[in-house]
């Protein structure tokens, strides 16, 4: 891990939500070849944190790096670098799986038919290319969201609950997909409330940063409410 | 340069997914062209078959409907990618936002503001509009349905992330519509008499022309306010 270059940085990041901060003075470094498992009970910020990490929200204090430049300098570079798989699935339910990926794969330029069927091959949907996605299950529709995954090129994976609704094998193939990600030198931010089962899991508790004691009894609240 | 290819297939890929989108959602597709047709059907039957009556009100009918239609589809613009999550992908993707928004837009005026100004003369045959402002009522509807678009989008790009955003989309966009409203009207009005509406249509390109430059801007920053919060 010593010579694994530094991908990520958060430097004293904190949020702010309805008046009371979900966590702050965060500081953290994110190495190629991590995987990361973001812990907290519910409404702790994780979710929140994913989106700021991902640049859906730009609502926060600190400073976030990107290979040692400052995201702001090198967004673009970023972005390219960058795949999101969001608390929504991002999927429309009247287009066919095929569909869905295709304007995905438009997002980091082309990607032939062939790879995409592959990749839905590889999340057990063969088959399914040209059913509507709306008469595919729960699971089957976060296997289409996680097809990205098979031919993204992107360094940085960040999943927010990526296993919800998964069956165990599908679990199973997920884990090892993240685990060849990071032997290929990529970095994994991931949420998730079951436990993960990967070598060299690194952990991140949002329960680790608080700010004051008001904070942590609105943290208790949110833990139980 | 790899970044501008990656740029147009991005515009291309969402204005093809939203064409299929809208042909696979017929229902939302044909409904403000319905509440169209039948809005007008129904003036001749209220107010009477009488000629004079209703190539007098004809020109502003059909555009205060068109307008009223416009509002009407407006609210799903940006609705359901907010609901699935793919706006947060398109705001995250290495390309300009409001280049896809543009996509957006386009496949919105040809889903409402194309089929509208197609319908429109059928239905000027219906009021008994004079011949002579036919071709005035395609071009200012064919200016003035894009230019809704556009401003409509900044009104859902503003309320997409509030439950019940459809009266005060009407709110945001009512304002600037009227002017389209008025120099559309207007146009055909003048064509109906005889004269020359070219100034009218002027008026209506030059606001399309801003509203082109402007508004996918204005839309892309809403929506980032809008995913933010």
């Amino acid at each position: 891990m010593t010579v694994a270059p530094v991908l990520l940085e958060l430097r004293n990041l904190a949020c702010e939500r309805d008046e009371r901060f979900l966590f702050a003075q965060l500081n953290a470094s994110f190495y190629a070849g991590q995987v990361v498992q973001i812990l907290g009970p519910n409404g702790s910020g994780k979710t929140t944190l994913l989106r700021i990490l991902a640049g859906v929200s730009k609502d926060f204090y600190g400073n976030i790096l990107w290979q040692s430049q400052p995201l702001k300098d090198t967004a673009w570079e970023y972005a390219n670098n960058l795949l999101y798989l969001g608390h929504l699935p991002g999927i429309k339910k009247s287009l066919t799986p095929l569909e869905n990926l295709r304007w995905y794969a438009a997002v980091q330029g082309s990607v032939a038919d062939e790879d995409l069927i592959k990749a839905l091959t590889q999340v057990q949907l063969a088959g399914y290319e040209d059913t509507p996605c709306y008469r595919l299950s729960a699971g089957q529709l976060r296997r289409v969201a996680l097809a990205r995954l098979a031919f993204s090129r992107a360094k940085v994976w960040i999943l927010d609950e990526p296993f919800t609704a998964l069956d165990k094998s599908g679990v199973a193939e997920l884990e090892s997909r993240l685990i060849a990600h990071t032997a290929a030198g990529g970095l994994v931010l991931v949420t998730s409330h079951q436990d993960i089962n990967i070598p060299n899991l690194q952990v991140l508790n949002l329960l680790d940063f608080p700010v004051d004691i008001g904070l942590l009894n609105s943290r208790e609240d949110a833990a139980y409410g | 340069m790899a970044n501008s290819s990656l740029a147009s297939s991005l515009f291309w890929a969402t204005f093809k997914r939203d064409l299929i989108l809208a042909f696979r959602h017929k229902g939302d597709m044909v409904n403000p062209l319905v509440f169209f047709l039948i809005a007008i059907t129904m003036i001749p039957l209220a107010l009477g078959p009488e000629k004079a009556v209703l190539m007098r009100i004809a020109p502003g009918i059909i555009w205060v409907m068109a307008l009223l239609a416009t509002l009407l589809s407006l609210d799903s613009l940006f609705r359901s990618d907010f609901d699935d999550g793919s706006l947060e992908q398109l705001l995250i993707a290495p390309y300009p936002l409001t280049l896809s928004v543009m996509a957006k837009i386009l496949v919105h005026w040809l889903a409402t503001g194309l089929p509208l100004t197609l319908m429109a003369p059928v239905l000027g045959v219906m009021l008994s509009l004079p011949a002579s402002a036919f071709a005035a009522l395609c071009y200012s509807l064919l200016l003035g349905t894009a230019a809704m678009s556009l401003i409509g989008a900044v009104g859902a790009a503003l309320t997409v992330s509030l439950r019940k955003g459809g009266v005060l989309i009407s709110l945001i966009v009512m304002p600037l519509y009227i002017p389209i409203l008025i120099f559309g009207a207007s146009a055909v009005q003048t064509a109906a008499l005889g004269e020359a509406y070219k100034m009218q249509l002027a008026v209506l390109g030059a606001g399309l022309a801003i509203a082109l430059l402007l508004a996918p801007l204005a839309a892309a920053g809403a929506l980032r306010v809008s995913v933010n919060g």
